[in-house]
């Protein structure tokens, strides 16, 4: 689906966002993307893209190199940037306009999700609040039916209920033939909707594992002061240390993606050298 | 929906299936909610629904006619309840049992607790049973 091989990227050559930096992605998941402030997330979204291109190395979709931008590639794929731009149009002439670009479109989807998000369908985009703008492009998105959806912050401007309806919406948008790359910083508002996380960190991906694999080889838990030094990484909390163990019961625990987050940013090699390590090291 | 940290969504979403086949919501040979569907009421992954449905298909207390969606099997109930007793006999009692070890709680006085039990609470159903 979405390939990334050797890829080495900077806004300019003295100071380089990736090296080296190789990652795929496949249809059928919702991948969760993160990574710090400047670390390079929405870079690695626009080298997908094509908004970018590489300075070594390739970055393909659907086996088109992105940075070509040829119409094959692009009908098959939709971003949603953070920072969108509507035009004074309403819901019909944007479709008018930009959806005989989509071969895959689908009207009567499009209609639906807005009024799924509550976003009215007969105003004019450029005139609504920046949370229903959002709400009226991922509606759009959505619609275009393409293989590839990649959104930077989609949940950013949302307001409480439309946190829920997007969660709906995404669930019911997923097949087997599409990819969703979602970026984020806010991971409670996804977090039983993402099944594979991807974080990038210095200059590489650090992680790139389904939330199954994780949690059946981390415990995530809260422990007393006192077990502290058993962990392989804690974090104050009210009663104790939240903390990340090694799975060694094969007992269920949930996946805190902040925590995990954390841990692995921080530096710490431990937690990212249990999730590397093949499977059949782990029995012995 | 909140889910519990402890135990696995997809098994959270098994347990909430086998509800609605006890309590005869969803009868034997019924067409049950599609994967798209019950992943939308949950606000869960599809990928998360698949997998409840797989272990329920393995378990005999679903069965996908294809193209069509997924069934309640006839003896869903007998299936599902098989299960759950072998689940109580091997994890809960074993925590019972230690406990009226512990606490020397006779078997008498269990046996008379349970048959109040079940006057208080269940005395219409007794009743019904030939």
């Amino acid at each position: 689906m979405i390939e990334i091989e050797n890829l080495s990227f900077g806004y300019s050559r003295k100071s380089l966002l990736f090296r080296n930096l190789n990652l795929k992605l496949q249809e059928g998941h919702i991948y969760g993307l993160l990574g710090k402030n400047g670390a390079g997330k929405s870079t690695l979204l626009k080298n997908m893209v094509g908004l970018v291109s590489p300075m070594e190395g390739s970055c393909q979709v659907n086996g088109f190199d992105s940075c070509k931008r040829q119409p094959a590639m692009l009908e098959n794929l939709y971003f949603i940037p953070e920072e969108i731009y509507m035009p004074s149009l309403t819901a019909k002439q944007f479709v008018a306009n930009t959806a005989p670009f989509y071969p895959f479109f689908d009207e009567d989807a499009f209609y639906r999700y807005l009024s799924e998000f509550e976003v009215p369908t007969h105003a004019v985009f450029s005139k609504m609040s920046f949370g229903q703008q959002k709400k009226a492009i991922i509606a759009f998105g959505l619609a275009t039916n393409t293989s590839a959806l990649i959104m930077d912050e989609p949940t950013n401007g949302l307001d409480i209920p439309s946190k829920v309806q997007f969660r709906r919406i995404i669930a019911s948008a997923l097949t087997e033939n599409r990819c969703i790359i979602i970026s984020t910083h806010q991971v409670r508002d996804l977090d039983s909707l993402i099944d594979t996380l991807v974080v990038v960190h210095n200059r590489e991906i650090v992680l790139n594992e389904s939330l199954d694999a994780i949690s059946e080889r981390l415990t995530f838990t809260t422990i007393p002061e006192s077990e502290a030094l058993q962990a392989l990484y804690a974090e104050d909390a009210l009663r104790g240390k939240q903390a990340i163990l090694p799975n060694v019961m094969g007992n269920y625990s949930k996946v805190d993606m902040e925590l995990l987050f954390n841990a692995i940013t921080s530096g710490n090699t431990s937690v990212t050298g249990i999730l590397q390590r093949p499977h059949y090291e782990q029995s012995l | 929906m909140e889910f519990k940290e402890n135990e696995p969504i997809y098994l959270q979403i098994a347990a909430h299936v086998c509800d609605q086949i006890l309590l005869g919501k969803w009868a034997s040979e019924d067409k049950i909610p599609s994967v798209r569907d019950l992943a939308v009421t949950f606000q869960v992954n599809p990928n998360t629904v698949m997998r409840t449905y797989e272990q329920l298909q393995n378990q005999e207390v679903i069965y996908n006619k294809r193209g069509i969606g997924f069934f309640v099997t006839p003896d869903a109930v007998q299936k599902v309840k098989a299960q759950r007793k072998e689940r109580f006999l091997q994890q809960d009692l074993p925590a019972f049992f230690r406990n009226i070890f512990l606490l020397e709680i006779g078997l008498e006085e269990i046996q008379k607790r349970y048959e109040a039990y079940k006057t208080e609470n269940y005395e219409q159903e007794i009743e019904q049973k030939p």
